[in-house]
């Protein structure tokens, strides 16, 4: 008998590999759309050459003052020269090492969290959440350990925004977590408490929230005693944010079926061994766009500090682009924060893609 | 809502209480020595008023208003520190104690002066609203502006007066108004707008953005009053002299001739007495401001005299070049006047 071979396979239709037929497919598979994509090309058309002949073939890249950016387009030489005060703002520019230092030591002690195989990943982490930020705190306001002091009023520029942000971040998180567990709650006190936070933290806008903080609080202190205006839009930031947060877990606290609640209850853990091990890890990981999409939210909203004077980096450029010896430089300015936000929330997004790949076990089948 | 506004009143009220209530006589000048430097509120980026150059040190007549009192106080000019403000919680800032003087382009108003708890101390700066045209255009006045398209930049008072000046000329026009100065100036050099109006000073800021100033013209009107001058809070009639005499300092030293180059000489020969008592060689005129003997010497050599400090904040080798116009001395065309040093 002989076996049966089969024949080798045929190559696909030309019609329906390569580039034509992806095009055919995607761009041109009716009149319509046809005609879409040679108006999409057109719009591209009008919009990407100039810019490009504006940001690279026009643009002024060397120099030291208005006067050299003699060629038509842009003159990044004003973000050259202003590119300290963008990053750092007053910051005394020969203490600058110690934002460095403080950004590389934050960088460098969350490498191992995302090491696959650390060991003892938990309470490392835990440990790291402590120290950091003591030791950034000292190492950026100083002030003690023979560092000398660096008043918040000198922060500024693209490391005010992340301290803003990462602070917010990081406080807003747990914050939310616990205010979201307490809307469900069945106790009524938490639960109205709880309730009553959200909805109002919910109900006003941040930037009401800070020119009150700014504009309504100094009059009621004893005169003198100033509090620290980062400290204040930190805290408000937070409990503004946390609010947010609280939402989106609770979207994910519902989502998860009553049998899983059931089932942690029948293997006998309490409410908060429940929470932890079994109903959170699942909601979290649920709502994980929802949460990077309140983060990025709230590192944009960083910008609102504007109204209560601090300099971020977006008013960093506003008021460079009030020197009498660069005016009429805000496109470039503006461009140039617009890029370093887009850079650090892409990478937010790109970040949160990877997590919900990582973890998307269970739900596959 | 009546809810609302009785919280909004007693808010009010407990904010004038505790504005008034702590301003007491010779406790901002104590205050100051005792920290060792002048706590001065400044813009947050104003072209040739206060804005921070490359190292981030401000720049701009009314820094250098506060760098006076400083030098006046200390002796030294350095002993300077600026909170930057934006327009809304500048007066806070001065009622709350946080700033000594505030010298932010704030106009002098009887509002202001009278009921908020605060004195102004003299004026630094006459500015006014006025209009940037092209010269295209051919209008030498602001009387022939009927029908224009007015790009207002949006201020505390500016779009008001715009709209007084016009109805009270019997004038049409559309505003457009847009928050931000680089809006509006791209507006007028686009086309979409005839004219653009905001403070004098201002529109001189704006010319030099113009890829082409030199076809742009200032007319000649000014159709408000806008006294631009540091402010101090009321009721420390002390430190309120020492700013307002600061300020007069400045401007005797330039109607006497003195400059940052030859004050000290000047000082030391004593020949001229006008000048020996503005100087402190004769007289003890420093003393009843409590402050030191040579405290003019120190303003003039250190910041300069009023002249000085505007032509190299404002001036004509600025991008801003504008003219002294009514800042001028009042024996140069001017209304600046300062009472004498006796």
């Amino acid at each position: 008998m002989n076996a049966h071979v089969f024949k080798p396979d045929m190559p696909p239709p030309v019609k329906t590999v390569g580039v034509v037929a992806w095009m055919r497919a995607n761009l041109f598979s009716s009149w319509v759309n046809t005609l879409l994509t040679f108006f999409a090309i057109y719009l591209v058309w009008l919009a990407v050459p100039p810019l490009l002949q504006w940001a690279f073939i026009d643009a002024n890249w060397t120099g030291t003052t208005r006067a050299d950016c003699t060629k038509e387009g842009a003159c990044w030489v004003f973000v050259q020269q202003r590119f300290g005060q963008f990053m750092y703002g007053y910051y005394p520019s020969d203490l600058r090492w110690r934002v460095d230092l403080t950004v590389w030591l934050g960088v460098i002690g969350a490498a191992p969290l995302f090491i696959r195989r650390f060991p003892r990943k938990v309470a490392y982490g835990i440990g790291y959440l402590l120290v950091y930020p003591t030791v950034a705190y000292f190492l950026l306001h100083g002030g003690s350990f023979g560092l000398s002091q660096v008043p918040t009023s000198q922060w500024g520029g693209l490391m005010l925004t992340l301290v803003i942000a990462t602070v917010g971040i990081a406080a807003a998180l747990p914050l939310g977590i616990l205010l979201a567990l307490g809307r469900r709650s069945r106790m009524p006190v938490i639960k109205s408490v709880s309730v009553t936070f959200i909805e109002f933290w919910r109900g006003i806008p941040l930037i009401t929230v800070l020119f009150m903080s700014s504009v309504m609080l100094p009059l009621f202190m004893p005169e003198g005693m100033s509090f620290d205006k980062l400290l204040r839009a930190m805290i408000f930031v937070i409990l503004f944010e946390s609010a947010y947060i609280a939402e989106v877990v609770r979207g994910g606290l519902q989502a998860i079926p009553k049998g899983q609640y059931e089932a942690a209850s029948a293997m006998g853990l309490g409410y908060w061994r429940s929470m932890g091990l079994v109903i959170l890890p699942q909601a979290l990981k649920l709502v994980i766009p929802g949460i990077v999409n309140t983060f990025i939210a709230l590192f944009k909203d960083t910008s609102l500090v504007i109204i209560i004077g601090l300099f971020d980096l977006l008013n960093s450029v506003r008021q460079a682009t009030a020197d009498p010896a660069w005016l009429g430089m805000a496109t470039e300015g503006y461009v140039f924060a617009a890029l370093v936000y887009w850079i650090f929330c892409f990478g937010m997004s790109r970040y949160s893609m990877h997590l919900e790949r990582k973890l998307d076990t269970g739900h596959k089948r | 809502m009546k809810m609302l506004k009785t919280t909004l009143a007693v808010l009010t009220a407990a904010a004038a209480l505790g504005a008034t209530s702590f301003a007491q006589a010779g406790a901002t000048l104590d205050a100051v020595k005792k920290k060792g430097f002048v706590q001065c509120g400044v813009s947050d980026g104003l072209p040739g008023f206060s804005v921070p150059d490359a190292k981030g040190n401000i720049v701009g007549i009314d820094a250098d208003v506060c760098r006076a009192v400083a030098a006046a106080v200390f002796g030294d000019a350095t002993k300077v520190k600026f909170s930057q403000l934006n327009a809304k919680e500048r007066f806070t800032a001065l009622q709350s104690g946080e700033v000594d003087v505030l010298s932010r382009n704030t106009t002098w108003t009887s509002s202001r002066d009278a009921g908020m708890g605060l004195v102004f101390a003299g004026v630094t700066y006459y500015d006014g609203i006025g209009f940037l045209v092209n010269k295209k255009l051919g209008v030498s006045s602001a009387k022939e502006l009927d029908g224009a398209t007015v790009c207002i930049q949006a201020g505390t008072t500016t779009e008001l007066n715009v709209s007084d000046y016009f109805r009270a000329n019997g004038l049409k026009y559309t505003p457009i108004t847009f928050d931000t100065s680089d809006e509006s100036a791209k507006s007028l050099e686009s086309g979409r707008c005839d004219v653009l109006t905001s403070d004098k000073s201002q529109l001189y800021a704006q010319r030099s953005k113009l890829a082409a100033p030199t076809d742009y013209v200032v007319l000649p009107e000014t159709i408000s009053k806008e006294p631009l001058g540091p402010v101090v809070r009321k009721g420390d009639e002390e430190w309120f002299s020492i700013v307002k005499w600061t300020l007069f300092a400045m401007l005797n030293a330039e109607e006497a001739g003195l400059t940052s180059k030859n004050v000290e000489a000047e000082a030391k020969s004593g020949k001229n007495p006008d000048n020996a008592r503005l100087l402190g060689a004769d007289g003890e005129y420093g003393k009843d401001l409590k402050l030191p003997k040579d405290w003019v010497v120190q303003i003039v050599k250190q910041v300069g005299n009023y002249g000085e400090v505007f032509e190299k904040n404002l001036g004509k080798s600025t991008p801003l070049q504008i003219d002294r116009g009514l800042n001028a001395l009042w024996n140069n065309g001017g209304i600046q006047y300062a009472p004498p040093v006796r």
